[in-house]
């Protein structure tokens, strides 16, 4: 079995990441498909947090990489959801102790045993971030509808095409997702926000799914429930739709018109 | 979209739209061959610029550096629109270079 190998990755920080990684992961498992997410981000681990398991973590992907634990021991099985599991980042070390060498040794091991393997990217496009996205097949792109999250992306996807280990073999590039975050069909009615088509139009990246700006990605991460699990809220219905476009199914975008919104809120009083 | 929706937002340019204008321009010149730039060009720019400056009195924005880097060859093109009636910054030597040899 050879696992695919998706990154998730945007350049600019704080836009989504580790929110969309959690969730999407979740997505896969949920679907059947034996996941592993594992937390790029040296030094500022937060996806333990956000997969309620920051009080399970005792070794991490550097541990690994430097052989002081094996895979089995740093490897966290997710309680809520079936043939999902966590790999910590490191909070102690620096993102130079990830070498390329050491993480495709763990990928490789991995790979192995999983279908799917979620990697939360870092933001910058520095060490952390190129390792990353260094072994990817897919990569989704996190953007928010902002000028300065669309010019990162903008580099993010020169980098893939230039910088992976695709590109350096010639292989067939990396396949790449646009997933736009934190959207509000509102402001994009009334002009002060960029819209799906423009961001499209500047990126041409296929479109894998828009979550709405929502109150109930807090809300989940407050309690250290990845957001695809709040199957009332509309991001979690709009992180699940992405899931299945991501493995195939043809899925109509909902939630990214301001009437269609309002009407759902007032029926299920969503968020 | 209402009529008067429309009628306003033909009047006054949303946020938005400018927003993606400014996009538009600032990642097709990033795209532009930005990639294989030597690590040097941003630099060497930046004194070239200074270098005509000491001469001339110029906007950043009128000398254009190049770097085209094809196959075969690398060609370095340097671009400078020159002001209608160049003024000329000094007739003596500039200073910056006793400065360098003193030193
Ligand atoms: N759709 C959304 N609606 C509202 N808030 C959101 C949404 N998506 C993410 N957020 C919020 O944005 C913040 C940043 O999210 P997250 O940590 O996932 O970003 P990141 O890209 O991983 O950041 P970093 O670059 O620091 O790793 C969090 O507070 C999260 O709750
Ligand atoms: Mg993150």
């Amino acid at each position: 079995m050879v696992a695919k190998i998706v990154v998730v990755t945007s350049g600019k920080g704080g836009v989504g990441k580790t929110t969309s990684s959690a969730a999407i992961g979740t997505g896969f498992a949920l679907r059947g498909l034996k996941t592993v997410i594992i937390d790029f981000d040296v030094g500022l681990r937060n996806l333990d947090l956000v997969m309620n398991c920051e009080r399970r973590v005792v070794y991490d992907l550097i541990n690994v990489i430097n052989e002081e634990a094996t895979l089995s021991q740093a490897l966290i099985k997710d309680k809520r959801t079936d043939g999902l599991y966590i790999l910590p980042a490191s909070q102690t070390r620096d993102k130079d102790a990830l070498t390329v060498e050491g993480v495709q040794r763990v990928l490789d091991e991995l790979s192995g045993v999983f279908d799917i393997i979620v990697c939360d990217s870092p933001a910058g496009i520095e060490k952390g971030a190129l390792t990353a996205m260094y072994f990817a097949d897919e990569a989704i792109i996190v953007t928010n509808p902002e000028v300065s999250s669309v010019r990162d992306s903008d580099r993010i996807l020169g980098i893939l095409q230039s910088k992976t280990k695709r590109a350096a073999e010639g292989r067939e590039p990396v396949k790449e997702h646009l997933l736009i975050t934190r959207y509000s069909p509102e402001r994009v009615k009334k002009g002060e926000m960029l819209s799906i088509q423009d961001i499209e139009e500047i990126l041409a990246v296929p479109l894998l799914g828009v979550i709405p700006e929502s109150k109930s990605v807090l809300k989940a991460s407050n309690q250290g429930l990845p957001v695809i699990l709040d199957s009332v809220s509309v991001a979690g219905q709009a992180y699940g739709d992405a899931v299945d476009r991501f493995l195939g199914q043809e899925v109509e975008h909902r939630f990214i018109n301001p009437s269609r919104m309002a009407i759902f809120k007032r029926m299920f009083g969503g968020e | 979209m209402s009529l008067l929706d429309y009628f306003r937002s033909r009047l006054r340019p949303t946020s938005a739209q400018a927003a993606k204008e400014r996009l538009q321009i600032i990642v097709a010149h990033e795209r532009g061959g930005n990639n294989d730039e030597p690590d040097y060009l941003p630099a060497m720019r930046k004194d070239i610029l200074e270098v005509i400056s000491r001469y001339i009195a110029i906007e950043q924005d009128q000398v254009n550096v190049h770097f085209d880097d094809s196959s075969d060859c690398s060609i370095l093109e340097l671009n400078i629109a020159l002001p209608e009636s160049p003024t000329r910054i000094s007739t003596t030597p500039p200073v910056v270079a006793t400065e360098t040899s003193e030193s």
